[in-house]
C-alpha cells in the first residue's frame, strides 16, 4: 500500500521510489509535502546552493524538414520568416557572448536540408576560433540523427568529428515524451523516445556529456511523464552522462497541437513536476527549472521545490519564445543573483559541466 | 480634515507606539543554538497556532525574515484549511471601471496618474460608465468596483447622482467602490465630515468600501512613497467608520516598494487590531509593487517573497476570514501555487483593470481559466458574491 510516509521514508531515507510511488505523487494535490521531500532530497545533493550560468542561445535556423505539432518555431524553406544564419552572423554572436562574459553556448536548430554536415563542421570550428574558452554545448540526439543520415555516418562517427570541431557537449532537447502514442500525437516525424535515448548512450559512452529534458503540460498522461522519467533514470544508472534534468513547460501560444487543456501549465503542475522529478530522478545530480518556459516567478519558487538550478542568462532564445512563452528575452546576471538570494538559496555561478566558477 | 470626523472612538486605532519597530517583549528563543533556531522557532509558532493563540509581532517578523518557505506555507496551510475546510476556492466576476485618471496626489509609485492638463487625462461620461457596467451585468458579473483619481472637481454630488442612477438601471450590481483616500477626497471637496460622506454615499448606493490606498500603514514609508496621500489611521479612521454603517470593507497591502520588512508586520498588526476593534473587512488582499512606468522603479517582489507575504497574511489576520491571491499583479500561475500558501479566494476575474496594467503588468484572466486552475490545484471552484455568499458551484 503506496503512502506518501512510506514514500518519504524510503526517499530520505536514501531508497529510490517506483513508478507507483511517483504516480502516486503525481495524482496527489499534497504539493507543499511533495515539495518538502523534494527540497530534502536536494538539499542532502546540492545544500544550500542553486547554480546558474552565462550563457547565450544560438538558434542558427528555423529551417525544418520536420513538423512538429507543438512547434512554431519551424519554418519550410521559401516560408516567410524561414531563416539560416550565415557563419558570420552566428561568429557575431559567438564574440558578443565572450564580450558579455558568457561562458556556454547552446546551439541548436532546426532540420535544415540546405546546410551540410560540413556546415556544422565549420560552424563549431569557426565559433570555437572566435570563442575559444567558451564551451559549446550543441545539437539535440534529433540534429545528431538529422546529421548522421545526411552524412551516412553512424552517429557515433558524427559525434567525434562534431567533438574534434569544438562540440563540448549536448542539450537534452528532442526528447519530449518518449511513449510511442504520445509521440505519434506530437511529432511523429521526429525520432523515436528509443532513438532519442541510444544517441544519448552513445554520447555518453564517448565521454560527452548531455542534458535529458521533457515536454510536458500538452496531451500525455502521468504515466507517460513517469514512464519517461524511467527510461532516464535506467540509462543514467548505466552511463552516468547526463548533467541535469530540465522539464520543459508546454507553450501552447501559437503552436498547432490542439491539447483539449486549457492553456499554459498550472504553477502547480509546474511545481509538481519539478518535484516529482527531483524525488524521483535519484541518480541525477542537478534538476533545472528552465525560467524561459516557466515564468521567473515559478522558476525562483521552485527553488523551494527541490530544484538546484535556474539556467542562465538565456540570450536571444527563440524556441520558446515563438510559442508564447512571455518570459523576458534574457535576465542579467544580477537578476538571476537576486532571484536566488531572494529565495533564501546561495547563488553559485557555474560552467556548462557543473563545476562551480564564483560563489556570488 | 481628520479622518476621525464622528467616528467611533473605539475604532479610534491606537497612536503611533508601534511605528516602524517591532514589538520585541515576547521573544523566548534567545539564547536557542543557530543550528536549532529554525526549528524551534517554528515549533514554537506552531504550537501558538493549534492552540488558537494569536502570534505577536516578533514571530510575525521571523517568520518573514527567516522561516523556510515550506514550513511558513505549512502553517498558512493548516490555518487556511482549518477556516475553510469545504476544499472550495471563491471568485467575483466584476469589473473595476476607473472613472478618471487625473488625480491630485501623485504617489511615486503609481503610473496610472494624470495632471488634469495632460492630453490623456480622462473624466468618464455617464453613459460610458453606464455602457461599461452594461457588459458586465451581460457577462453575469455582479460586483462593480468603481476606483479613480482624485479629481479636484468631483464632489459628493456627482458620486451621489451616478450612484443612484446606477442602483435604478442596475439594481443587482454590487457597488464596492471608493477607496479610503477617495472618501476622504470627496469629504474635503465638499467641506463634509467623513462620516457625513459615507453616510449620503450609502444612500445613493455605495454597497462596500474596497482597501485600496492602504499601500503601507506605517506613516514613514508613505511619505516615502506617496507623500501627498491620506496617513494611515486616515485610512483607518474610514474603515471604522464604513463599518460603524454597517459597511463591509476590505483591506490591502501594496509591499515590494522602500518599505521594511517590520512595516510589513507593522501593516499587518494594525489590520489585525482595527479588525479586533469592530473593522468590518471580509478579507485581505496583499499585491506587489509594479514598477514600470512609475517615478519609483526599481523592482518588483519575486514570487518567493510574494508567497511568504501570502503565508504570513493568513497566519497574522486570524481574524479575518479570507485571503485573496493577486493573479491580477503575479499572474495566473503564482496566484494559483498561493492557494496552497493561505490564500482561498482568487478575487475578481476584472473585466477591465487600467491601474496595474498602466505599471506594465497585465495578465488576463477568464472565467473558464480561473475555474481550469482552481480545479488543477485541487478545489471546487465557486462563484461568490462581493460578500463571499456562494452563487454557484462548478
Amino acid at each position: 500500500m503506496i503512502s506518501f510516509a512510506s514514500i518519504c521514508e524510503k526517499a530520505n531515507g536514501g531508497g529510490r521510489i517506483t513508478d507507483e510511488e511517483a504516480l502516486f505523487l503525481f495524482e496527489s494535490n499534497e504539493l507543499l509535502e511533495i515539495g518538502a521531500l523534494a527540497a530534502s532530497v536536494n538539499g542532502r545533493k546540492n545544500g544550500l546552493r542553486v547554480f546558474f550560468n552565462l550563457n547565450r542561445h544560438i538558434n542558427y535556423t528555423n529551417i525544418c524538414v520536420k513538423s512538429c505539432s507543438f512547434c512554431a518555431f519551424s519554418r519550410k524553406a521559401g516560408e516567410s520568416g524561414a531563416y539560416a544564419m550565415s557563419l558570420a552572423e552566428i561568429k557575431g554572436r559567438a564574440a558578443e557572448a565572450v564580450r558579455l562574459g558568457a561562458t556556454e553556448l547552446h546551439i541548436v536548430g532546426g532540420l535544415n536540408p540546405q546546410l551540410s554536415f560540413d556546415h556544422y563542421l565549420d560552424m563549431l570550428r569557426m565559433v570555437k576560433s572566435e570563442a575559444p574558452s567558451v564551451h559549446v554545448k550543441a545539437f539535440t540526439a534529433v540534429e545528431i540523427d538529422h546529421l548522421s543520415s545526411i552524412s551516412g555516418l553512424e552517429p557515433g562517427d558524427v559525434l567525434s568529428l562534431l567533438r574534434e570541431a569544438g562540440l563540448g557537449s549536448l542539450p537534452g532537447g528532442g526528447a519530449e515524451i518518449f511513449a510511442p502514442g504520445v509521440r505519434e500525437q506530437l511529432c511523429p516525424e521526429k525520432i523515436s523516445g528509443e532513438r532519442w535515448l541510444s544517441i544519448m548512450e552513445t554520447a555518453h559512452r564517448a565521454g560527452l556529456r548531455s542534458n535529458a529534458t521533457m515536454l510536458y503540460g500538452h496531451v500525455e498522461s502521468f504515466a507517460d511523464r513517469v514512464d519517461h522519467l524511467r527510461q532516464l533514470r535506467e540509462l543514467q544508472d548505466r552511463t552516468h552522462g547526463f548533467l541535469a534534468f530540465v522539464p520543459l513547460a508546454f507553450q501552447p501560444g501559437t503552436t498547432r497541437l490542439q491539447t483539449g487543456r486549457k492553456g499554459e501549465t498550472t504553477g502547480v503542475d509546474d511545481l509538481k513536476t519539478l518535484a516529482i522529478s527531483r524525488i524521483y530522478l535519484d541518480n541525477f545530480d542537478n534538476i533545472k527549472a528552465y525560467w524561459v518556459m516557466l515564468g521567473e516567478k515559478i522558476a525562483q519558487v521552485a527553488l523551494a521545490f527541490g530544484v538546484n538550478d535556474l539556467d542562465g542568462t538565456v540570450i536571444e532564445e527563440k524556441i520558446g519564445h515563438d510559442a508564447g512563452a512571455t518570459s523576458p528575452q534574457s535576465l542579467s546576471r544580477d537578476g538571476i543573483v537576486r532571484m536566488i538570494r531572494k529565495a533564501g538559496r546561495q547563488p553559485v555561478e557555474r560552467d556548462t559541466l557543473y563545476n562551480g566558477l564564483r560563489v556570488c | 480634515m481628520t479622518g476621525f470626523e464622528g467616528a467611533n472612538p473605539r475604532f479610534r486605532p491606537k497612536s503611533g507606539n508601534h511605528a516602524g519597530r517591532a514589538d520585541t517583549r515576547v521573544c523566548p528563543y534567545e539564547d536557542v543554538r543557530m543550528q536549532n533556531r529554525q526549528r524551534t522557532m517554528i515549533e514554537v509558532i506552531r504550537k501558538k497556532i493549534e492552540s488558537d493563540e494569536s502570534i505577536c509581532r516578533s514571530e510575525a517578523l521571523y517568520l518573514l525574515n527567516d522561516a523556510d518557505l515550506l514550513a511558513l506555507g505549512k502553517l498558512a496551510d493548516a490555518i487556511r484549511r482549518s477556516l475553510h475546510p469545504e476544499k472550495e476556492v471563491s471568485f467575483v466576476v466584476d469589473r473595476n471601471v476607473n472613472y478618471t485618471n487625473v488625480c491630485e496626489v501623485k504617489c511615486k509609485f503609481c503610473a496610472f496618474y494624470r495632471d488634469g492638463s495632460a492630453p490623456d487625462a480622462y473624466v468618464l461620461s455617464r453613459e460610458e460608465i453606464f455602457g461599461k457596467i452594461d457588459e458586465l451585468v451581460e457577462q453575469g458579473g455582479t460586483q462593480l468596483l468603481m476606483q479613480g483619481g482624485l479629481h479636484p472637481d468631483l464632489g459628493i454630488d456627482y458620486f451621489e447622482d451616478l450612484f443612484r442612477e446606477i442602483k435604478k438601471r442596475f439594481p443587482t450590481v454590487w457597488n464596492h467602490s471608493l477607496s479610503p483616500p477617495e472618501i476622504i477626497h470627496i469629504a474635503a471637496v465638499s467641506r463634509l465630515g467623513v462620516a457625513e460622506t459615507l453616510r449620503r454615499l450609502k444612500d445613493a448606493g455605495l454597497d462596500s468600501i474596497p482597501g485600496g490606498g492602504a499601500e503601507i500603514l506605517v506613516d514613514e514609508v508613505r511619505e516615502a512613497i506617496s507623500p501627498e496621500k491620506i496617513l494611515w489611521q486616515q485610512w483607518a479612521g474610514v474603515m471604522g467608520e464604513a463599518a460603524r454603517l454597517s459597511m463591509p470593507s476590505t483591506a490591502t497591502m501594496m509591499f515590494g516598494c522602500r518599505e521594511r520588512p517590520e512595516d510589513i508586520v507593522e501593516h499587518l498588526f494594525r489590520i489585525r487590531e482595527l479588525q479586533t476593534e469592530g473593522a468590518s473587512f471580509t478579507a485581505f488582499i496583499p499585491w506587489t509593487y509594479q514598477p514600470g512606468n512609475t517615478e519609483l522603479g526599481g523592482e518588483t517582489a519575486t514570487g518567493a517573497e510574494y508567497l511568504r507575504i501570502v503565508a504570513l497574511s493568513r497566519i497574522v489576520l486570524d481574524n479575518i476570514p479570507n485571503i485573496q491571491a493577486s493573479w491580477v499583479t503575479q499572474g495566473a500561475k503564482l496566484a494559483q501555487v498561493a492557494l496552497f500558501f493561505g490564500a482561498n479566494d482568487l478575487g475578481g476575474t476584472m473585466l477591465e483593470e487600467n491601474v496595474v496594467a498602466a505599471a506594465g503588468c497585465s495578465f488576463r484572466m477568464s472565467r473558464d481559466e480561473m475555474i481550469h486552475m482552481i480545479r488543477d490545484a485541487g478545489f471546487r471552484p465557486v462563484q461568490r458574491t462581493t460578500l463571499y455568499a456562494i452563487l454557484r458551484r462548478y
